[in-house]
């Protein structure tokens, strides 16, 4: 046992009490994290269900579904906003990450609780401009390119100001989570015995703390920009409209990886405990959290390629591109490596976790293509985009989420959900997504762009296999939200509070756990990932 | 194990701030003058060094950087480093355009 000091004798979970006033003043690192699981799940949804209405548009080529393009275009703004903004970045970090963070490094709660209740409320602020101005939505898509962002006549601005709003919640978030690693670690709980989630946390903190204020104030300038026509980016005024990508991706890139780190970390935990085995590779793993971090900010040029940057500036960020899939194939052969002759038990969180390994693999390896500066020339804004970015984030990030959802819900609520059932749902969303977005890598290089509402008679089968995909995938997802709510509204406890058997710290309190976590500090004398050791 | 090297006594007194309070109206008085005289290209800059010392006796004093450890100056100076990143980078890509448009 790696940490056999944990001793509890109160066992009142911190879910016992009620009230709203106990929600939404709460200072529990663990109530937080629910709360933002709640609202994040609350986005997906909607990104989710718009998402379903797109690709119920495209399964003809003409428009009948949506009443005009435009509409079409606020769909696509509204789903790439909601799920990049609103679900995917906060996503793992701010739910799990505060559940979790404390728990595992033996702590009873963040650094600055009071803090994170903040951002937590920072973020609803920010929500509810962004719901107001879907009254009144904007057409950009997510990314709010100039110059069509200064020029459209949709508004822009109450989108961007939400954005703007969240960024505060991210980089709190951030400083809390940096000072809680670094000051609250349980005695013994060295860096070398941290589990891999905490490094991967501490990675995504860095890059919320230094990249975001960066989109922020890209964001202020575009709102001035129409606001007051002052032509930061308008060539008539002296300004680069080339200039707000440069801005907008030197964040956004490094965004992917505050997207993508923290599944890299729920990977992490859960390999081990189902092939029972320590984790191979631990310090590589645990550096490469870093490397990616370091170097996610030296590509963002890369989404650039064919917006008329200078061929020097391409060719050098073509080379610093391929740099980012070193650390990132790290990870991959040493997950690969820890299942070798493991004792694999195919519990529904160790399906997604596999999911996570192939479908990832797909997304980094069509990146390098699109890294690639000629191979980008032809593939740039066409379908293959759409797949390769939801293979990375849904194939990545969503496979690791539901892959932490299912591995730590009964710690974290302290219900059991029904096995079956969630491996029924998983199959569907394995299945589902692969039909969505395969046929998309077809047809993106047969020329078919993103972003449009209607299309020629040839691309008609992709489409339509593509949204059948959607379908079974919109399937596979209600069928695990069901099974994944209806415990919650039983009676009843697990039989166990560790049923894997992990040797992590949070599996050795009672689930649901305490308020305030440990009765005692514990003291951590062995490493997290000592499997089949003596 | 997590250690607290933060020193608990920084070394600021009342005079240590008003002398920093009086060093950023100096500065401010400098930058208002400076501002008639013409340096061509270089206006931007002389204005930005002047702000770039304001902006550090501020950090170091008033925000105690100068008494903080070394972790603390690697979270202050890393952001300076990717600004350096991202203006470097960004005025790279713009003077090796080839014009399209002649």
């Amino acid at each position: 046992m790696a940490n056999g000091a944990v001793t509890q004798t109160q066992h009142i979970p911190y879910l016992a009490q009620k009230g709203l006033k106990s929600w939404i003043l709460t200072t529990d690192h663990k109530r937080i994290g629910i709360l933002y699981l709640i609202t994040i799940s609350f986005f997906f949804m909607i990104a989710g269900l718009t998402a379903l209405g797109m690709r119920y548009e495209l399964m003809t080529p003409e428009l009948d579904f949506f009443r005009t393009a435009t509409e079409y275009n606020v769909a696509f703004t509204i789903h790439g906003s909601l799920m990049v903004f609103f679900f995917i970045v906060p996503g793992i970090a701010a739910s799990f990450g505060n559940f979790l963070i404390p728990l595992m490094i033996g702590a009873r709660d963040v650094a600055f609780p009071r803090i994170n209740l903040l951002s937590f409320w920072i973020y609803l602020v920010g929500t509810a401009i962004l719901l107001f101005a879907l009254a009144q939505p904007a057409d950009t898509g997510w990314t709010f390119y100039t110059p069509y962002s200064i020029q459209t006549g949709t508004k822009v601005i109450m989108i961007t100001l939400g954005v703007f709003v969240l960024g505060f919640s991210s980089i709190l978030t951030g400083m809390n989570f940096i000072v809680t690693i670094h000051k609250l670690r349980a005695p013994g709980m060295t860096w070398s015995r941290l589990p891999l989630f905490i490094w991967a946390s501490y990675a995504t903190a860095i890059l919320q703390l230094l990249a975001t204020p960066v989109v922020g104030i890209t964001l202020l300038l575009l709102i001035a920009e129409r606001a007051f026509d002052i032509g930061f980016f308008d060539p008539a005024k002296g300004g680069d409209p080339i200039l707000f990508q440069n801005f907008f991706w030197f964040y956004s890139h490094p965004a992917v990886y505050i997207m993508v780190i923290p599944a890299f970390g729920i990977i992490s935990e859960i390999i081990p405990v189902f092939a029972r085995k320590p984790i191979f590779g631990y310090k590589a793993i645990a550096y490469s959290s870093f490397a990616i971090a370091i170097i996610s900010f030296f590509v963002w040029l890369h989404h650039m390629f064919v917006s008329g940057i200078s061929e020097t500036a391409a060719a050098i960020f073509s080379f610093l591109t391929m740099l980012v899939a070193i650390p990132t194939a790290v990870k991959v052969f040493n997950w690969t490596a820890t299942l070798y002759k493991g004792s694999i038990d195919f519990h529904s969180s160790m399906l997604y976790a596999l999911s996570f390994i192939v479908l990832f693999t797909v997304g980094g390896l069509t990146g390098v293509y699109l890294g690639a500066l000629a191979v980008d020339v032809h593939l740039h804004d066409t379908y293959f985009i759409v797949a390769h970015m939801h293979y990375v984030m849904i194939g990545g990030t969503v496979m690791g989420f539901f892959g932490a959802l299912h591995f730590w819900y009964q710690k974290w609520f302290g219900k059991v959900f029904n096995e079956l059932v969630a491996k029924a749902a998983w199959f569907l969303i394995f299945v589902g997504f692969n039909v969505t977005f395969f046929p998309q890598f077809f047809m993106g290089y047969q020329g078919m762009p993103r972003r449009y509402a209607t299309y020629p008679e040839e691309y008609i089968s992709y489409h339509a296999l593509s949204t059948y995909g959607s379908w079974i995938l919109g399937l596979g997802i209600l069928i695990m939200t069901v099974n994944l709510l209806i415990p919650l509204w039983k009676k009843g406890r697990p039989e166990s509070s560790n049923p894997y058997g992990s040797l992590s710290l949070e599996w050795q309190v009672p689930s649901p756990p305490p308020h305030e976590n440990f009765d005692e500090i514990p003291t951590v004398t062995d490493w997290t990932y000592a499997y089949g050791k003596k | 194990m997590s250690t607290h090297n933060h020193t608990e006594e920084h070394h600021t007194g009342l005079r240590v701030y008003v002398a920093v309070c009086l060093a950023l109206f100096v500065l401010t008085v400098v930058t208002v003058y400076i501002a008639k005289f013409d340096f061509g290209d270089f206006n931007i800059v002389v204005a930005m060094f002047i702000a770039s010392i304001k902006a550090s006796i501020v950090a170091l004093y008033f925000m105690h950087l100068k008494f903080e450890d070394k972790l603390t100056w690697i979270y202050a100076l890393y952001p300076l480093f990717l600004l350096f990143l991202l203006i470097g980078f960004t005025l790279m890509e713009t003077f090796t355009r080839v014009p399209v448009i002649k």
